[in-house]
């Protein structure tokens, strides 16, 4: 599927909870019961994400030219906000991550869901996803043109 | 009885549907709601009377004035200071530290003194002594709390010394709730000696206050605590302190005479006022002050002890829920943590139950760390508030629980 696709997949969900601010955090919440616990020995400061109220922990691996994410945090609502980037942004390649035009976050309302100081969070967590896309793109360009 | 609907009317902001369901407003602590009055003032005040104090030619300029310092007078009934010399209007209780710290620290501290603070304090009561002990090469030292959350007295006395020159301490913990029983502090601090100063802005909402009583040197409150404006606050501060301090800001109001090679300062309060102040908002204090006064501060503190009772109770029944701070002596805050959630994850979800609370650290982060938690949940009741909505918190936290608790 590919992002867009996975996007509109999320849009379709959101949209049964017709807007009721209870039900889609606790949807949320329950994506981030979900989400498989990242190893205690990822939980390290070097791995927070910056801007976050939250602890938000990202780890990554880069394999066969796709960024793979992995991601934990201390709240059940970041951890639901994380797994939903996951969702649409793990094993792509770096070009899909970088160009990525994340509109489901307008369609399905969740700055107003979420508020402004989580919103700036989510916002840091999609930069911080980019960025590795962006250093691994890099990285992968500097090794060809060195070999 | 209090007629405490009554009391809500007044109130129009708690008259409105919050995420579909009625607003609960349980985050006084961080802001009280403001009574109609105090609205009616502010808009008055711009709509008629808006001029510059303290400089009248003209009509308007000498009623602004007027009513600027009926409200010193008002603050200084409702602080039982013994004159309106010793009531200094400020941005709030953060900005009547800074200036102790700054003017009266700066003058007074020197290298190797001593500054004493607690465990619960907030921000404010911290950072302004630290930046003035490290200028100084001075010494901040902590009185220890107890895990219930109290002060321990004895280990205060083991802190006091001759080289001890100024105690802060907070009144009332805005995390915990403690009243802290201030006046024994302050007595103890005398007899060394050093100047006390009591950081208000949680007690001053909520019970009877009396500086010349509790013989504190510097009081602060912030009057967007007590039902009144923001961007407004007292310090009080005893007047032979008070004309031994040097000026904070430099600027208009607070000069006698200036020359290009001496300025000459204005007398108490106005040394401390410089600059344009807070016309709108001080005048709308007083307003603030009297809503208080005619219910009576008694009243309002036995309708809080009241609520603070039956929601302890209450709270302590639900499965999961641990109430932070337990002292004996509380005004009407609980703050707690629910086993296996994160209080963020409480906070918005019972948001979204249009319940308001507070989470994280409040500000205290040093107490955080001496209770081994990173924040709680908060829920800080005023006058305004109810059992029944006492009760939509119980249900809503209930609910939270039973899905989410893991």
């Amino acid at each position: 599927m590919s992002i867009n696709e996975v996007q509109d997949e999320i849009i379709e969900e959101f949209g049964l909870l017709a807007g009721d601010r209870e039900s889609t955090i606790f949807y949320i919440m329950e994506l981030g019961q979900k989400l498989e616990a990242l190893p205690e020995e990822h939980q390290i400061d070097d791995n927070l994400i910056k801007g976050c109220q939250s602890k938000v922990w990202l780890v990554t691996k880069f394999e066969g030219g796709k960024v793979f994410f992995h991601a934990d945090s201390n709240t059940d609502i970041t951890k639901g906000l994380i797994s939903i980037l996951i969702r649409v942004l793990s094993g792509r390649t770096t070009a899909e991550i970088q160009q990525a035009d994340l509109y489901f976050i307008e369609k399905i309302g969740m700055n107003n869901v979420i508020g402004s100081q989580r919103s700036n969070g989510f916002a840091a967590m999609i930069k911080q996803m980019k960025l590795f896309a962006f250093a691994y793109q890099a990285k992968a360009a500097s090794e060809q043109s060195s070999n | 009885m209090l007629d405490i609907a009554k009391i809500r009317e007044e109130f129009p902001i708690l008259h409105q549907e919050v995420n579909g369901f009625p607003l609960v407003y349980f985050d006084n602590a961080a802001t009280s709601q403001k009574p109609k009055k105090v609205i009616e003032a502010l808009v008055k005040y711009y709509e008629g009377t808006n001029s510059n104090v303290h400089r009248g030619a003209h009509t308007l300029a000498s009623q602004a004035t007027e009513q600027f310092e009926q409200t010193r007078e008002a603050a200084r009934a409702f602080l039982n200071a013994s004159s309106t010399e010793e009531v200094i209007f400020t941005k709030g209780t953060t900005e009547g530290l800074n200036l102790v710290a700054s003017s009266f620290g700066r003058s007074q501290i020197q290298e190797g003194d001593e500054v004493i603070i607690s465990t619960m304090e907030h921000h404010s009561n911290i950072v302004p002594w630290q930046i003035l002990c490290e200028e100084k090469k001075a010494i901040l030292k902590v009185i220890p709390m107890t895990d219930e959350g109290e002060l321990i007295f004895e280990e205060y006395e083991k802190l006091l010394s001759e080289k001890t020159k100024l105690v802060s301490i907070v009144h009332v913990s805005n995390s915990l709730g403690t009243i802290n029983p201030i006046k024994q502090y302050i007595d103890l601090a005398h007899r060394y000696g050093a100047v006390v100063m009591v950081d208000g802005a949680q007690s001053s909402p909520h019970f009877q206050l009396d500086v010349q009583d509790l013989d504190c040197d510097f009081f602060v409150f912030s009057a967007h605590k007590i039902y009144g404006p923001t961007g407004m606050g007292v310090l009080y501060g005893k007047k032979a302190l008070l004309e031994k301090m040097p000026p904070y800001l430099g600027g208009g109001e607070m000069i006698k005479e200036v020359t290009f090679e001496k300025t000459t300062y204005n007398d108490l309060p106005f040394k401390f006022e410089a600059g344009t102040p807070n016309i709108g908002d001080t005048i709308a204090l007083k307003y603030a002050l009297d809503f208080m006064n005619e219910i009576g501060r008694e009243k309002i503190a036995a309708h809080e002890q009241d609520l603070l009772a039956y929601a302890t109770e209450q709270m302590k029944a639900i499965d999961r829920v641990k109430i932070i701070g337990e002292a004996r002596n509380k005004v009407g805050v609980i703050s707690f943590n629910v086993e296996g959630m994160h209080h963020f994850d409480v906070g918005m979800l019972m948001d979204a139950n249009g319940i308001a609370i507070r989470t994280g650290h409040h500000c205290t982060q040093p107490l955080m760390h001496r209770l081994g938690i990173d924040g709680t949940v908060r829920a800080s009741f005023a006058i305004y508030n109810t059992k029944e909505e006492v009760d939509r918190m119980v249900g809503s936290l209930r609910k939270i629980i039973a899905k989410f608790a893991k």
